[in-house]
């Protein structure tokens, strides 16, 4: 057998045999259908949408705090003002300090 | 008046999609069966058009329009042709399987009467696309192009991207590796 003669042949027989150029029914449709760009997102949308969404956490958080602060245990600390306590706070650590070094 | 291709390739690029449809309408018989020549199944066939559209549609703001738009098109199916061939080597059929009774018929026929081969062209079809299927993608785009569609080696540079000398070395290697796969075909069968 003369390969260069079998080759020659079944090439002209590819050449004779051209493939169909037939489109599936609609296909330009589905193409452009896949194609169409999604919707360009609205900022303020998008910003007004997380506002919405923020709210009902935010105001849940409020009735508590409202709630604990309006609860009858609520002033549980001995002293009298806030301030009073905040400095004591601050200055505990002073205070603590000339403690320790009274004793000398 | 009808719009231009200039026109709608214009009007898709401020965003006007829906313009693209009539090329895609226009191009699609084409892209088809460029994609028929390299993948076997119609579903393959079809992803192999929907990605060349989808590439053109991305890539349209880089057509300058200095030549026509189907050369354009063709390059970008061509190149996607190749990279599905590329991308499903591996599931190539690895050795070549016993001839169907029908592809046997037509070789003895070739053998002895080597004057008609009309008869059972179907038979003779498989036994190409069966051939071709074993090649290499390089190989399979090179012989497809140059033997079977009858392109020039420029052309095929210009369609592929690779350099004319590029082309001539791997048309030389593609005849090699064909007739190699003959070869074995014939000693199968014969010997």
């Amino acid at each position: 057998m003369n390969v260069v003669d079998l080759e020659k042949k079944l090439i002209r027989v590819a050449r004779q045999n051209r493939p169909s150029d037939n489109v599936p029914y609609a296909f330009e449709k589905r193409i452009i259908a896949f194609l169409r760009p999604l919707p360009t997102p609205d900022c303020w949308g998008l910003w007004a949408g997380a506002l919405w969404r923020a709210a009902v956490p935010c105001l849940a958080l409020m009735l508590i705090l409202t709630a604990w602060s309006l609860a009858p245990g609520w002033k549980s600390s001995t002293s009298d003002s806030l301030s009073q306590d905040m400095d004591n706070t601050v200055l505990a650590a002073i205070d603590q300090e000339q403690a320790t070094e009274l004793p000398e | 008046m009808e719009p231009t291709e200039a026109d709608l390739i214009a009007a898709v690029l401020r965003g006007e999609t829906a313009k693209f449809e009539p090329l895609v309408g226009k191009y699609s018989p084409r892209v088809f069966a460029t994609a028929r020549r390299y993948a076997r199944r119609e579903s393959e066939v079809e992803d192999i058009a929907q990605e060349v559209w989808a590439k053109a549609f991305q890539k349209l703001a880089s057509y300058r329009g200095e030549a026509p738009f189907e050369h354009w098109l063709m390059r970008l199916t061509v190149r996607t042709c190749y990279d599905f061939l590329r991308a499903h080597q591996r599931n190539r059929e690895k050795n070549f399987s016993e001839l169907s009774d029908a592809e046997g018929d037509w070789l003895d026929r070739c053998v002895k009467q080597p004057e008609s081969i009309e008869e059972d062209a179907e038979a003779a079809r498989q036994l190409v696309n069966r051939i071709l299927e074993q090649l290499s993608p390089q190989a399979r785009l090179v012989i497809t192009l140059l033997e079977i569609e009858d392109k020039s080696v420029k052309e095929i540079a210009n369609l592929t991207g690779w350099s004319v000398p590029l082309v001539k070395v791997r048309a030389f290697r593609a005849r090699a590796q064909m007739r190699k796969i003959l070869l074995k075909i014939a000693k199968d069968k014969y010997l």
